[in-house]
């Protein structure tokens, strides 16, 4: 398949299904990314297992207990783990010690700039080393939910309840206090630097547009939002959370306020994951009847590449040329599809 | 229980006033040999003399959902928990929390209701409170949390009764009833009180809300046995005798209990239960019925925590079987001439 080619308005769904390559991995898988041209399978605890483009796996140890959070650039693979270690993974396999929390708390939440700085977060302290520099810590009014890194600057935004902190670590009394009531959880900035959008502990989404702050309510889902991803050129928010793909539309100055969003490729079962594709508006969802699709963004159609019938999908990715998509269900089945 | 019930995780709150010997109590379970791995949820670490790699310290960080009820709390940090310990699935068996010496319960019972992640994962088993016999019946007159650990209990460990006479063992025994005549009471020193009647108490379980007869009303085999041999003779003749002797009426906190032979009109009671609980559930800590409808052959049960209820129709009324409805609530302030009126609207005429 050389471009995303759905049936022409027909009933039935295009299947690539018998062009996926079958992963089993034999351990809960949580996510999925890629390091390089490998796709880098994180388990539940301890290990992460590395898949080729030729199926070949081959499995690293990087925690001794749970793995909690994980975040990528597409190089290196940072983890925090429930033995108070954060950790880093590249891509040859090799693994890093970061840092290690002095009392061996959680580290719930990671984040890693493109410039390599890294950022985590133990109870209510979130932590950035970035080079050189020392390790700057913040202490938030309550647990931290999630992190994120700008994409321009070295400023980290800190869900936690009732609202989100906006930090730059190199900047003495810089933290600045987005509020909103509630639990925030998860957290992610719009490509352009415009937004910050936070999934909570509801199912709803809450954002905020930086230049004013002002708020923007993204409600309606049946079930809380775990996976959120940015379509290329970052147009469109794709979030998992209810029985179809929901599509927050970011393009213009407003961003989602009074807009709808798309909803793309319903089915009889809950959105668990999504991921956009790096350069086309095509998107991949997982769902929690273990289907996986492929969907266009401008008409939502579709393409079938597994079917129903398995534990939810848990982790799905593309690699950054966009040529390859891992995904594998919360049981550690899954597969990889070439394009 | 249900299949589905059975896969879930169980999970015992354990609170109790400060100094009450819940700390005892969860070194006590974790060091006997039941061959159990309990992941297990503190608010302060090194406490717990047992080593066992799944003890998370947590911080009680209590917050209201967006969802217009205001009593509806829920314990973020435990979301946070459960969502990282189901990482390790398998790995342990069932899951104790502890919560600090001034927690209200509520928060932890209602994170076990409203998040839908946990509910999948968990159920909630019951609700464990470690008194203290010499020190409960002050606490009871000068911290409302102590009177809200109490009346939220499924079983109370009245624990330090080697400290006081029997007369005050017979005070602080009827000033408890007073609050929550329900709960199963185990009378220990030491926290010594057998595993099996603290943990898989299935408190929760819908299925297993069979008797709601207040705990000293039953006669119970277990529980006496229990105590006649931890405690010996003496006791058993003192639990005898304790009841009834001195009744006391707590001013705030109460229990009332309400039955009928009559069938009960489901198109009524069921708006009636849900607004009571609505205008209510600030000052209703738990709620449990079985419940008896009209032209229905079957039982329906339900319990509620604040605001929040769970129902289902159970099983079919058994042969012979009194077709009796009961309710149960435990509250502050109950407005109890309103709740007795309310209910009678219910019944078919």
């Amino acid at each position: 398949m050389k471009e995303f080619t759905p049936a022409p308005d027909s009933a039935s769904i295009v299947s690539v299904t018998d062009r996926v390559k079958p992963v089993t991995l034999g351990m809960g898988v949580t996510s999925v990314h890629f390091l390089r041209d490998r796709a880098a399978f994180v388990g539940g605890e301890e290990n992460v297992a590395f898949v080729d483009a030729q199926g070949e796996i081959s499995t690293v140890a990087v925690h001794s207990g749970g793995i909690l959070s994980t975040a990528t650039d597409g190089k290196r693979l940072i983890m925090g783990g429930d033995d108070g270690k954060v950790v880093a993974l590249d891509a040859k396999g090799e693994v890093t010690l970061l840092a290690t929390d002095p009392k061996r708390r959680w580290i719930d939440a990671v984040a890693l700039h493109p410039d390599g700085a890294y950022a985590w977060s133990a109870g209510k302290m979130a932590t950035v080393k970035s080079g050189k520099n020392e390790e700057k810590s913040l202490e938030v009014p309550s647990t931290v939910g999630g992190l994120a890194f700008a994409p321009k600057g070295l400023r980290l935004a800190i869900a936690h309840y009732n609202g989100a902190t906006l930090w730059f670590p190199n900047m003495e009394g810089s933290a600045e206090f987005l509020p909103w009531a509630g639990s925030h959880l998860g957290v992610t900035f719009s490509p352009d630097n415009k937004f910050l959008v936070t999934t909570m502990h509801e199912a709803a989404l809450h954002g905020w547009r930086l230049a004013d702050s002002r708020h923007m309510r993204m409600t309606g889902y049946p079930g809380r939002v775990r996976s959120m991803s940015w379509s290329a050129g970052g147009k469109g928010l794709a979030t998992s959370g209810a029985d179809t793909v929901i599509v927050w539309p970011f393009g213009s100055k407003d961003g989602p306020m009074g807009k709808e969003p798309a909803m793309l490729a319903p089915l009889q079962a809950r959105v668990s994951v999504v991921a956009c594709h790096p350069k086309n508006d095509i998107l991949a969802a997982g769902y929690s009847d273990g289907t996986v699709l492929m969907v266009r963004l401008e008409d939502g159609a579709e393409i079938l590449v597994r079917r129903n019938g398995t534990p939810p999908v848990a982790a799905i990715a593309w690699n950054a040329k966009g040529t390859l998509l891992a995904f594998a269900d919360e049981n550690g089945d899954g597969g990889l599809l070439e394009l | 229980m249900s299949e589905a019930t059975s896969q879930k995780i169980p999970v015992t709150v354990l609170t109790g006033y400060l100094g009450a010997g819940k700390t005892t109590l969860l070194n006590r379970i974790l060091s006997e040999n039941h061959g159990k791995k309990y992941a297990v949820i503190v608010n302060e670490f090194g406490e717990i003399g047992i080593d066992n790699d799944l003890i998370i310290g947590a911080d009680e960080e209590v917050f209201e959902m967006n969802n217009g009820c205001i009593c509806c709390t829920v314990r973020g940090d435990l979301v946070r928990i459960m969502d990282g310990l189901m990482k390790r699935k398998g790995k342990f068996d069932a899951i104790l929390v502890e919560t600090t010496g001034l927690a209200d319960p509520a928060p932890v019972a209602q994170t076990f209701f409203v998040d839908e992640d946990v509910q999948k994962n968990a159920r909630l088993d019951a609700v464990v409170t470690v008194a203290d016999a010499k020190w409960l019946s002050d606490r009871l007159k000068d911290a409302p949390e102590a009177k809200n650990q109490i009346a939220f209990a499924d079983v109370i460990v009245l624990n330090k009764t080697d400290l006081v006479t029997k007369g005050e063992l017979a005070e602080v025994e009827a000033r408890i009833r007073a609050i929550n005549p329900y709960a199963k009471l185990h009378r220990t020193e030491r926290c010594s009180v057998a595993l099996a009647d603290v943990l898989d108490r299935g408190a929760f379980d819908l299925d297993r809300i069979l008797d709601i007869e207040p705990d000293f009303l039953n006669a119970d085999d277990h529980d006496h046995d229990h105590d006649h041999h931890h405690h010996g003779h003496d006791h058993h003749h003192d639990h005898d005798h304790s009841h009834g002797l001195k009744h006391y009426h707590d001013e705030d906190m109460q229990s009332l209990s309400l039955k009928t032979d009559k069938p009960l009109d489901p198109n009524v009671f069921m708006p009636w239960l849900q607004n009571l609980v609505q205008v209510e559930g600030g000052k209703i800590l738990r709620s449990k019925g079985i419940l008896a409808f009209h032209d229905d052959d079957d039982r329906y049960v339900f319990q509620g925590v604040h605001m929040m209820l769970e129902g289902n129709h159970q099983r079919k009324w058994k042969d012979g079987e009194a077709r009796e409805s009961r309710l149960v609530f435990i509250g502050r302030e109950l407005p109890e001439k309103a709740i007795r009126e309310g209910f009678e609207s219910c019944i078919v005429s």
